[in-house]
């Protein structure tokens, strides 16, 4: 039986071990060097158990609704406190988090090895995954807010790590604004909610703005959408979408362990878990706007990965396409859907991205056992042919590339089709044009995410080797890293999220079980599973039969171009370059040069005439003035001290004294006849004066 | 008859006479004979006030006049000495001309 003290005690120690894991490798990591690793392993090893233990215990059928807290700070009549939200989904995603953090840490023991910030590394890894789970764990936005910033921090100091090349240093640079420009939204929001109904924390925002009972907000539904789409902005930022989706391939510079933990599964994955939290207060309007920003972010990263030749840059659009599709689905009301996708992606995109990890690291060393520094060990045109050299990377990544691309037995086809499911649900309840533009998109995705993932199992894998000399002395990674893909591998398959009805299609599942359809408390009507389940039957299996269409296009489309050849893609990508299409997918539609262009360039013009006015006017002329007029003051000044009081005033004293002393010294001559003479006077004169009174 | 003011009026002119030579006089030798002069108007003064001021059996006046005869005749000693000696450095006994020390 799980108490609420063992679960304040569990969650207090799965919050404060990565932590305690930071201070060792930060402070006293060169105790045991790069054997320390091991000591942060085991403290998230340890977190993963007792994450572990909470889910079990919902398995039993222990309610596990608790909002411990404590007095954080007062001022006046208002005070703050700390506290954990203990619910379903806390506890699946503090799981999802447990499980990829602890994999990464004991892939990146090989996987940096030798790296000159080893336990920096480590340390900075367990800051992230102290932060990740404060936003798991935080009862209020308050507090979220305050680990999504740690969030931020940590990702920048991780996509920074190898700081020395410019691109890392700029990468994490970028992350970092971009994000601020998210968070000072989502800052706004909160404060905007805070000041109408005067609580922070999601059960208080939950209680106050509900319309059956009386909502604060009442009558002002219109501010309830702008606070909620405030509140979204710092989603968007976090989860890399349109429009601030570009610090995410960017920020593949940091290590690929990081990648998969930070950029890929978990952090990226906050901005879906605080849209799903807030998704019973925002308003319809709110829900479209997220709804809308979603379904575009899940075309363009999809449209944009098919072009890319970085392989880590491809999972990155992907990871943003994805990303997409959960904030869609929030969007459209499937926020359980959101959160099950959510929770296999992170299994699914965390195995890929440590599958191309293990491809860079092979490739990486067998270059420079070749003696070759160059050749740019991510780029996918230098692979090829890699399949019998590395067979579980090649199988796990074959695993992974299978469940996102929605193929059947695997978990990717379970979430992605209940959020299509979603889609097609939503688009029938409302009846207007546009709302079929959320299936399509849906499914456009879906299609175009099976390509390129295809794609990119071929060029990687199959094929000829771009250099056979350099193929030669490509091995298979060691244990330590292989275990990671080949549990993440396993968790991949949809047996995991359907036991116990085996039954894909059922709302059965564990998982549909465990997480709760939350009511929308503005009057939107969520989907529930039986929403979804009814949208299946509802299209007749249409769902089901699209999905398997556009998967298996998708893949199709990939064997025909890349395995088979018999299309050409330099051919197609030619005719595609006429229209535009090919470069526009290629140079990510611009956005960054859009960006520099629209943003950078104005600012930088801006901030460097308020240089010009700041320094020349200001500076220059007002602040240098006074000094200089303060100089011309100080002339004038000494002058008069110097010519006047000094030379006039002072020295004409002395100069008085001196003439009287020339004019008296003559009294002095030296003749004992001239002092009698004085003397005789001034006797006669004092005998004078002495008888006339 | 003899009366105190005949007394003074006689120290008087010796003291007017004295305090002139000293005055005008450049030799040395005439300067310390007028010093005597003045030394004795004031002995002539101190044995008039005695004689003429009730203090006859005493005799104080007389007493202070022998000790001044005494010390001018000491003093003469030691201004001779001096003039010797201005007249050996300087040639001269022209106590003017001794202005060495002068500014």
């Amino acid at each position: 039986m799980v108490t609420v003290h063992t679960l304040t005690l569990y969650g207090l120690i799965i919050l404060f071990l990565p932590l305690v894991s930071f201070v060792y490798q930060i402070f006293f990591g060169r105790v045991l060097g790069p054997r320390g690793a091991w000591l942060s392993v085991g403290a998230l090893a340890v977190t993963l158990v007792l994450s572990l233990t909470m889910l079990v215990s919902l398995f039993m059928g222990h309610e596990i609704a608790f909002t411990p807290e404590v007095l954080w700070f007062t001022v006046g009549d208002f005070s703050l406190t700390l506290g954990f939200q203990f619910d379903n989904i806390s506890v699946v995603m503090l799981v999802v988090v447990a499980i990829i953090s602890s994999l990464a840490h004991l892939y990146s023991i090989e996987y940096m090895r030798g790296d000159v910030r080893y336990t920096r590394y480590f340390g900075y890894l367990g800051l992230f995954t102290f932060s990740m789970n404060g936003i798991v764990l935080a009862h209020s936005l308050i507090m979220m807010y305050v680990f999504w910033e740690l969030v931020g921090l940590s990702s920048y100091l991780l996509i920074g790590h190898w700081f020395e090349k410019d691109s890392a240093a700029d990468a994490g640079k970028k992350a970092f604004l971009t994000n601020r420009v998210g968070d000072i939204g989502m800052f706004i929001g909160i404060m905007l909610l805070w000041t109408v109904t005067g609580s922070f924390t999601f059960q208080g925002l939950y209680e106050l703005i509900d319309v059956e009972s009386g909502n604060m907000f009442a009558g002002q539904m219109g501010l309830l959408t702008i606070a909620g789409v405030l509140v979204f902005l710092g989603a968007i930022g976090k989860s890399a979408q349109f429009p601030l989706h570009i610090w995410l391939p960017d920020a593949m510079e940091g290590p690929t362990p990081v990648s998969a933990l930070i950029h890929a599964a978990t952090m990226v994955a906050a901005g879906v878990y605080l849209t799903v939290r807030m998704f019973p207060i925002l308003t319809p309007d709110a829900l479209l706007v997220v709804g809308t920003i979603g379904a575009i972010t899940a075309v363009l990263g999809a449209l944009i990965a098919i072009t890319q030749n970085d392989i880590k840059r491809v999972l990155a659009y992907s990871t943003v396409s994805q990303l997409g599709y959960m904030i869609m689905a929030v969007g459209m009301g499937a926020q359980q859907a959101a959160f099950f996708h959510l929770s296999t992606h992170a299994m699914f995109k965390g195995l890929l991205f440590l599958c191309s990890g293990s491809v860079i690291h092979a490739l990486h060393h067998a270059l420079v056992h070749e003696g070759d520094h160059s050749t740019d060990h991510q780029d996918m045109r230098n692979m090829g042919g890699l399949r019998s050299k590395m067979p579980i990377t090649y199988i796990t990544m074959l695993i992974g590339a299978l469940t996102i691309s929605g193929v059947p037995l695997f978990s990717g086809f379970l979430s992605k089709d209940a959020i299509l499911a979603g889609t097609l649900a939503f688009a029938h309840e409302h009846h207007v044009w546009w709302a079929n533009l959320f299936p399509i998109a849906g499914f456009g995705a879906a299609a175009i995410t099976a390509f390129y993932m295809f794609r990119l199992i071929f060029m990687t894998f199959h094929g000829k080797p771009a250099n056979a000399k350099v193929n030669a002395h490509v091995h298979e990674s060691p244990a330590v890293m292989t275990i990671p893909l080949m549990t993440l591998a396993v968790l991949s398959f949809a047996l995991f999220f359907t036991l116990p009805g085996l039954n894909p299609m059922s709302a059965e599942g564990w998982f549909a079980h465990l997480i709760h359809q939350m009511e929308n408390l503005t009057g939107y009507a969520a989907l529930s599973w039986e929403h979804l389940e009814h949208g299946f039957h509802e299209a007749h299996h249409l769902t089901v039969q699209l999905s398997f269409a556009v998967a298996g296009t998708g893949i199709m489309l990939a064997i025909v171009f890349y395995l088979l050849g018999w299309l050409s893609p330099a051919a197609w990508a030619e005719r595609l370059k006429k229209a535009g299409l090919y470069q526009a997918s290629f140079h990510k539609f611009y956005f960054d040069e859009i960006y520099d262009k629209v943003l950078y360039q104005p600012f930088l013009w801006l901030t460097d005439k308020i240089a010009w006015l700041d320094w020349d006017w200001w500076d220059q002329r007002f602040i240098d003035s006074w000094g200089r007029n303060t100089v011309k003051a100080g002339n004038a000044s000494g002058w008069v001290d110097y010519f006047w009081l000094d030379q006039i005033v002072i020295d004409g004293i002395g100069r008085i004294i001196r003439w009287m002393g020339a004019v008296g010294r003559k009294m002095q001559t030296g003749r004992i006849q001239n002092y009698l003479m004085w003397a005789l006077a001034g006797g006669l004169i004092i005998l004078v004066l002495a008888n006339s009174f | 008859m003899a009366s105190l003011e005949s007394y003074l009026f006689i120290s008087l002119i010796l003291f007017c006479l004295g305090l002139y030579a000293v005055m005008t006089r450049r030799n040395g030798v005439a300067v310390l004979m007028g010093i005597e002069l003045i030394l004795n108007a004031a002995n002539l003064n101190l044995v008039a006030f005695n004689r003429f001021g009730g203090l006859a059996e005493h005799l104080p006046g007389q007493v202070f006049a022998l000790f001044v005869i005494v010390m001018a005749a000491s003093e003469a000693a030691v201004a001779l000495a001096i003039i010797i000696n201005l007249y050996k450095t300087f040639a001269t006994v022209n106590v003017d001309e001794a202005h060495e020390m002068k500014w």
